[in-house]
């Protein structure tokens, strides 16, 4: 639209004839410019110099206002929607269900995404989704942001588009047919239906492909003997809640034995509900999570753990045709077993056929309701033999294409099974895979693959049970799935979403795929499998028993709870992961106990600021050598064992601060993870990154309060679970009845407490990570974590007893008389630091307790952190000056101090460092930055986001709505979290529980965080 | 002041047959002179480990307090170790100005100038710690409740640190007030003897137009008083509210209610042991051993004896309560301090601060002036000693066996030690050859009471008196 309005400039256009408009009209200045005044002088104009001293101002003033111009601010693109995604809206975040399985950890998950990004792992937990995540799982999310990823592919390492890829497979995979020779899918266990079909469909068209399923950490015997049995190459999903007695012969089934994930069975039994709760036995080696958790632990050697297999055989089954074990503990568990009959079940760990025959054999004698055959675990299916015959074929030149999906055996299978000298007989090799990694940076072709949220997938994890996976972002590279290369081989044009869908139909029977996909699972049926109709028992129970023990130390390689099979070696949050036993981040080591420690002269010792150094030994098995093994003396190991952790030494693809430890594949032959090594000790001393320097809990008993089962039905709670009593006017009252300040009513609006039960937790690290990924936490390294600088928000202290029971070691302080002698306070401190050869252990997990009189509000001087009316200790980051004095009086020392800058500092070059890495960053929770106090909020952020949403919508909130990171985590139930203003809520039952207390009540500090008393059955 | 009648049996304060102009001249001479090779070679090495300190701050401050040894159990360390050690020397100079002043102790005369210098120089060092401790020292004048735009965020006042800040500063303020005051006539004399323009300018201008008027004298006179009065309780009142820092907490070894009593006592303590240190040399170097007599040195070991003794106590009746009140954690924490890994800073400390100054109790010992001098730096060592047992091996392991960890110093944090070594005795050494450094104006008023040359007089003719 065009204007007519005409804008006056004076008062004196209007008149039409005024001199002064015709003037303007001409000229922009009205006034004459008095240029002449000083540029008509042209006698002082040629008179007059620049002096030297005026142009150096000149050039000065010059170039400094031109430095000036030509600085910049830093330039952030931000890019805003052109077009609006209807499903995002900025600042709330989307769930999406998926499913999570890399051939060794599964989980049923929901995807957190916000703005389009993944950033927070958290549980499914919908019926039928079984899965939690454990660490690993809970840390992926990472592993997608990883710098460090294969970004596009390359043929003989230079990069390639996916057309020449495809090409040059298609040509190498006719060539075999042409030639004869073999086409080989080598894989890890899939469990995917609809992978394994277009697998199948391969095969049928090249006739000459065949498939095989590779376990870097092989469950083989296990395998092996439930096929024997029953038929289905599967292995069983126990059920650990249903057992009043558990034995586990060697079996870390709260670690990764069969793949791990029992951890909420087992502790959903562990509670102790109507004066009872299960009974637990281990006998192990190496001290594990399990061991840790049981109420009886016998270290053993493995030889012995047959024996003991044997002697509970014999016991279970009446029969004396093979002598077994004759060791007090080993009966008197045969004999609680049997007498528990149905309510017992029987686990091994220990890789032999016969063994786990043995197993099989001993629960159904028992007919153990904790062992069924319905709903196997699909999550292993390598064959030991059917992987050591594809490398013979390698190596006989027979195998012509190579196809390697999301295995790495160049790192994984030790050197002496020569699978690097096959490979090289292989005309074609592909790695598919998500780093160029040892296998992929020596094969013909690497393929990147996506990470799993960003790929399509299904999976049976156990029968029955279907999940779908879906991703989460776009691929972030040029990558490809697996499966949509093996569509393109086929010639079939559709892609593997399409293909998936199809294929998904016959499977979801009375459901949508939107359903399906949806909810992330979908329970079907699934019949249990008969037999046992052949006698195997009796020989296999004269085979284990006439095994032959290994000569010399029998090493026992396992698997950590921080880096598993080793796949995620090159995320931070889980090589920063104090191991839950250990509490040693950053290494792994061989585990040796105090005896054959003292026999080989090895040694762990501080040094002077605190950092943990031990010895380093060189140690051969049949041939292999590793040298400079770092020595962690572990309480607990059997004397004549040594644990040695496979997932570290790894190399390629790794940033150089996550290149630790020793490679312990190169000793897993075949596939055995017990080998008769010999150990030599080395020169020099390592430097360990050990978060927790003091190994015994020093008869402290109220800071873990514990109890047996028996006391705990019998007695009156004041006894087990007393109360610290102070004098009041002369009057002894309660401690946490007395009060110095003045409390403000609390009834009114939300109060928050979060619940932690010592029974149910079994150190599993799950909500470590879980607190990493929501909160921020930056990651330190090696060298900051040794000099105990960690900085977790919630860490796991791990406590082992120094007499053989926590117990005793309490009566033992209690009987100290006077300084000196025999039951001097002097030597008997001094004593109680070491911890006993077979401890027991406890886990407590411990973050900001959230004291309504919190010692570190009072001393703050600029007032940083205070105090909320919902219970949380507020810390205002921006207010901080960093005195440091609220970390010094916090009687749990949780709070964690920038020491550095660790975002966006090449000296620390985790995922902080890169654009990509950041991508992980909630953007809810601010990155701290150096030279403030930062601790846990009780995820403020979560609680505030829930009660605005119940606020929007109009309703009052539900019980199990509010949760934190670590509470939504725990898949064991040890940690709840909820407001106890809520009188109907579960934390305000917990709260009023007989079993609770709070971490230090004598301080007077009346935290938020309360714990429950640990109850053992002995 | 008065000139009143002084009896033979006391000792002589003016060694020597000195006149009021001789006084003038000998006080004078270090300001007036050339300084020497040694003052030269010493002021570099200060100068040195300052500039050194000043980088190590530096580096601080640009890559964040990870630069030492501190860690997530043991928060502070040398820095508060540092910060209270300063502190705790900066007390004798107001202690002898102050208190002395109004118990009427004239052998104060000779020493409370340089005794005040080194509290305020030392005041100096300690009050950097606390700024360049914190994790963002550029935010350090957040702790002062001054009005702002943040929403006007106001301080803690229920916190310890900032008490700190308040009695740090009054005290330094009260303590510069009062040493100035002092100094006006004696600059005053220095600007009369002044040759040359620039220096009588500058003293004309340090020395506030001092006329020398009775008008002045009796405003000095007043002033002195009621700030003496004003500075007493401030010695007592700073250490006390340093040690609320650790009395208020919740942590075993610190919170204890002993600790004001025993800070100050310790604070005395190692304030005369520096003030010793300090004054030993610079009689020798400066020529003032007519001035700073043995007999001075001999008192000031007294006083140490004393307070250490106080300081012995203090340990000893720590370890009972312990032992008394039944608490493990307390019994731990004082059994962790005498035998734990931290065993050597625990028995140095008992045998630098209880022990050595028991030789104070033989005179052969006290009037030694090389044992004194080398008892005065064991003090130091010893009460250095004390702040970091303190400090580390409570923090160092707590509650929580688990976070039980130790702490070891980089070079950063030595480093700044050694720097505010170097600060003070730069301040000190630039002190000594610019300042008036015995009150000369006080000494006058007792020489003739108490000048050996005078009482002798005095003594060989009282009988003429008669006649």
């Amino acid at each position: 639209m065009s204007s007519n309005k005409k804008y006056w400039k004076s008062v004196e256009e209007l008149n039409e004839n005024s001199s002064i408009v015709e003037a303007l009209r001409n000229n922009e200045f009205v006034e004459e410019i008095p240029t002449d005044e000083f540029l008509g002088n042209k006698n002082a104009l040629s008179d007059s110099s620049t002096t030297r001293r005026d142009f150096l101002k000149y050039v000065g003033f010059s170039t400094a206002a031109a430095s000036l111009a030509a600085c910049e601010g830093p330039v952030h693109k931000s890019i805003p929607y052109v077009i609006q995604p209807e499903q995002i809206i900025p600042g709330v975040a989307d769930y999406y269900a998926t499913s999570f399985f890399d051939g060794f950890d599964f989980a049923n998950l929901l995807v957190k995404t916000r703005e389009g990004r993944p950033i927070k792992i958290d549980n499914n937990t919908l019926a039928g989704a079984k899965f939690a995540a454990n660490a690993r799982a809970h840390a992926s999310i990472l592993s997608l942001y990883d710098s460090m990823r294969l970004k596009q592919p390359k043929i003989a390492g230079k990069s390639a588009t996916w057309a020449e890829v495809d090409a040059k497979l298609k040509l190498s995979v006719a060539d075999a047919k042409t030639k004869g020779k073999q086409v080989v899918l080598l894989t890890g266990t899939l469990a995917s239906p609809s992978t394994e079909k277009l697998i199948a469909e391969f095969i049928a068209q090249n006739p000459n492909a065949k498939h095989v399923v590779y376990d870097a950490v092989s469950e083989s015997p296990a395998l092996d003997a439930f096929e024997t049995v029953y038929g289905e190459r599967a292995l069983v999903d126990y059920d650990f809640s249903k057992a009043n007695l558990i034995v586990s012969v060697g079996a870390d089934f709260l670690g990764d034995w069969q793949g791990g994930s029992y951890n909420a069975g087992y502790s959903q039994g562990r509670i102790p509900k109507n004066g009872k709760m299960s009974r637990h036995y281990q006998f192990e080696a190496n001290m594990t999570l399990s061991g840790a958790a049981a109420d009886k632990r016998v270290a053993m050697t493995v030889a012995q753990q047959k024996l003991a297999l044997v002697a509970i055989y014999n016991v279970i089954t009446n029969s004396a045709a093979s002598k077994g074990s004759n060791d007090a503990v080993v009966l008197k568990a045969a004999q609680q077993l049997k007498a528990a009959g149905s309510k017992g079940v029987l686990v091994s760990g220990i890789q032999d056929k016969n063994a786990q025959l043995l197993v099989l054999a001993i629960n159904q004698a028992l007919a153990s309701e904790a062992f069924t055959t319905m709903g196997t675990r699909q999550i292993r299916k390598g064959s030991n033999e059917k992987v050591a015959q594809l490398v013979a074929d390698m190596k006989a030149g027979t195998v012509h294409t190579l196809l390697m999906s999301g295995v790495n055996p160049v790192y994984t299978m030790p050197a002496a099974l020569g699978f690097e000298a096959g490979l090289k007989k292989v005309t074609t090799s592909v790695a598919f895979t998500l780093k160029e990694d040892e296998t992929a940076s020596v094969t013909t072709i690497a393929a990147p693959v996506p990470h799993y949220l960003e790929s399509w997938n299904d999976f049976m994890l156990t029968k029955g049970t279907y999940s779908l996976q879906q991703p989460t972002i776009r691929p972030l590279f040029d990558t490809k799935q697996f499966q949509d290369c093996l569509l393109s081989l086929l010639g079939n044009t559709a892609s593997y979403y399409n293909y998936l869908q199809a294929s998904s139909a016959g499977i979801i029977a009375g459901s949508s795929w939107n359903t399906v996909l949806h909810d992330g699972v979908y329970v079907g049926a699934a019949a249990g499998l008969s037999g046992g109709a052949v006698n195997y028992s009796a020989a296999a129970a004269a085979a284990v028993a006439g095994a032959e023990a290994v000569k010399g130390y029998e090493l026992v390689l396992y698997t950590k709870t921080g880096l598993g099979d080793g796949q995620q070696a090159n995320n931070p949050w889980l090589q920063e992961l104090p191991d839950p036993i250990t509490r040693v981040s950053w290494d792994n080591y061989l585990s040796v106990s105090r005896v054959d420690a003292d026999k080989l002269g090895l040694q762990n010792n501080n040094v002077a600021n605190g950092g943990l150094n031990g010895s380093y030994v060189n140690i051969t098995v049949n041939g292999a050598a590793i040298t400079n093994v770092p020595v962690i003396v572990q309480p607990g190991q059997a004397p004549g064992t040594v644990g040695l952790a496979l997932g570290y030494g790894k190399k390629a693809a790794l940033k150089e601060e996550m290149q630790v430890g020793v490679n312990a594949y190169a000793l897993y032959q075949s596939f055995n993870n017990v080998q008769s090594v010999a150990i030599a000790k080395a020169d020099g001393e390592h430097e360990f990154a050990c978060v927790q320097s003091q190994k015994t809990l020093m008869g402290r008993g109220d800071i873990i309060k514990e109890t047996t089962l028996e006391i705990f039905n019998t007695k009156d709670a004041k006894e087990w679970n007393e109360v610290p009593m102070v004098s009041l006017d002369h009057k002894e009252v309660e401690a946490t009845k007395v009060d110095l300040w003045e409390s403000f009513d609390r009834s009114v609006g939300h109060h928050f407490n979060l619940s932690i039960d010592l029974n149910a937790c079994t150190g599993c690290g799950a909500c470590v990570i879980a607190c990493h990924a929501e909160n921020n936490v930056p990651v330190v390294g090696k060298a900051e974590v040794r000099r105990s600088r960690d900085m977790h928000w919630l860490r796991i202290d791990r406590y082992y007893s120094s007499e053989d029971t926590f117990a005793q070691d309490d009566e033992k302080k209690e009987g100290f008389k006077g300084l000196f002698g025999d039951k001097g306070s002097l030597g008997g401190f001094g004593q109680m630091e070491k911890p006993a050869d077979n401890p027991q252990v406890a886990f407590q997990p411990v973050m900001c307790q959230h004291c309504n009189h919190a010692p570190c509000e009072t001393v703050c001087p600029v007032a940083a952190t205070s105090h909320s009316r919902q219970g949380q200790n507020h810390m205002a980051y921006n207010r901080c000056v960093g005195t440091r004095y609220c970390a010094n009086n916090c009687p749990y020392k949780v709070r964690r101090f920038n020491w550095f800058l660790y975002s966006q500092n090449s000296e620390f070059d985790f995922h902080m460092n890169d654009d990509l890495g950041r991508m992980v960053i909630n953007p809810d929770v601010n990155v701290r930055s150096r030279g403030v106090m930062e601790k846990c909020s009780m995820c403020i952020q979560l609680t505030q986001a829930t009660i605005l949403k119940a606020k929007n919508e109009g309703r009052v909130i539900q019980d199990g709505e509010f949760q934190t990171a670590c509470s939504k985590a725990c898949s064991s139930g040890a940690m709840v979290f909820g407001d106890v203003n809520d009188k109907e809520s579960k934390i305000s039952a917990l709260a009023a529980d007989d079993r609770m207390y709070h971490l230090l009540e004598h301080v007077g500090t009346k935290p938020n965080v309360i714990y429950h008393v640990k109850v053992r059955n002995t | 002041m008065s000139s009143h009648y002084e009896a033979p049996i006391r000792k002589p304060l003016v060694i020597g047959d000195k006149s009021y102009h001789d006084v003038t001249v000998d006080v004078a001479a270090p300001v007036e002179g050339k300084a020497n090779k040694q003052w030269w070679i010493v002021f570099s090495i200060a100068l040195a480990a300052f500039l050194w300190g000043v980088s190590c701050i530096i580096y601080t401050v640009s890559t964040g307090i990870g630069t030492w040894g501190l860690n997530k159990t043991v928060g502070w360390a040398w820095d508060i170790t540092n910060f209270v050690w300063w502190v705790g020397i900066g007390h004798a100079g107001t202690l002898i100005s102050a208190v002395l002043l109004l118990f009427r102790q004239r052998w104060r005369m000779a020493i409370n100038r340089s005794a005040e210098a080194m509290t305020i120089f030392s005041v100096i060092q300690a009050g950097l710690f606390p700024i360049i401790h914190m994790g963002r020292p550029w935010l350090a004048y957040w702790v002062l409740p001054i009005p702002n735009q943040f929403g006007s965020l106001w301080v803690n006042f229920n916190s310890p640190l900032l008490w700190d800040v308040f009695a740090i500063s009054t005290y330094l303020s009260v303590s510069l007030v009062f040493w100035w005051t002092g100094l006006l006539p004696d600059f005053a004399m220095l600007r009369d003897r002044a040759i040359t323009p620039f220096t009588k300018r500058i003293y004309t201008i340090l020395s506030f137009g001092w006329s020398g008027r009775v008008k002045d004298w009796q405003r000095f006179e007043e002033v002195s008083l009621v700030l003496a009065g004003l500075a007493t309780p401030l010695v007592l009142s700073v250490h006390t509210i340093v040690s609320f820092d650790f009395a208020t907490s919740v942590i075993p070894g610190w919170h204890t209610t002993i600790f004001p009593p025993y800070f100050v006592a310790g604070a005395v303590f190692s304030g005369f042991a520096m003030v010793n240190t300090l004054l030993i040399i610079m009689r020798k170097v400066s020529n003032l051993e007519a001035y700073i007599t043995v007999q001075h040195i001999e008192l000031m070991n007294i006083v140490i004896m004393i307070t250490g003794s106080i300081v012995g106590v203090a340990y000893i009746t720590e370890l009972f309560v312990a032992w008394y009140s039944g608490v493990e954690y307390e019994q731990y924490a004082f059994l962790n301090r005498a035998t734990g890994p931290y065993w050597w800073a625990y028995w140095s400390m008992m045998t630098c601060n209880v022990f050595s100054p028991q030789f104070m109790w033989f005179k052969k010992l006290r009037t030694s002036i090389m044992f004194s001098f080398i008892i005065s730096i064991v003090v130091n060592i010893g009460m250095w000693f004390e702040r970091f047992v303190i400090i580390v091996t409570s923090l160092h392991r707590d509650y929580l066996p688990s976070s039980w960890t130790m702490f070891s110093p980089t070079f950063v944090d030595i480093g700044i030690f050694i720097g505010t070594i170097g600060f003070f005795f730069v301040l000190f050494l630039l002190y000594a050859r610019t300042f008036p450094v015995i009150a000369q104006a006080e000494v006058k008023t007792i020489l003739k009471t108490s000048g050996e040359y005078y009482k002798k007089n005095r003594e060989a003719n009282k009988d003429s008196h008669h006649e």
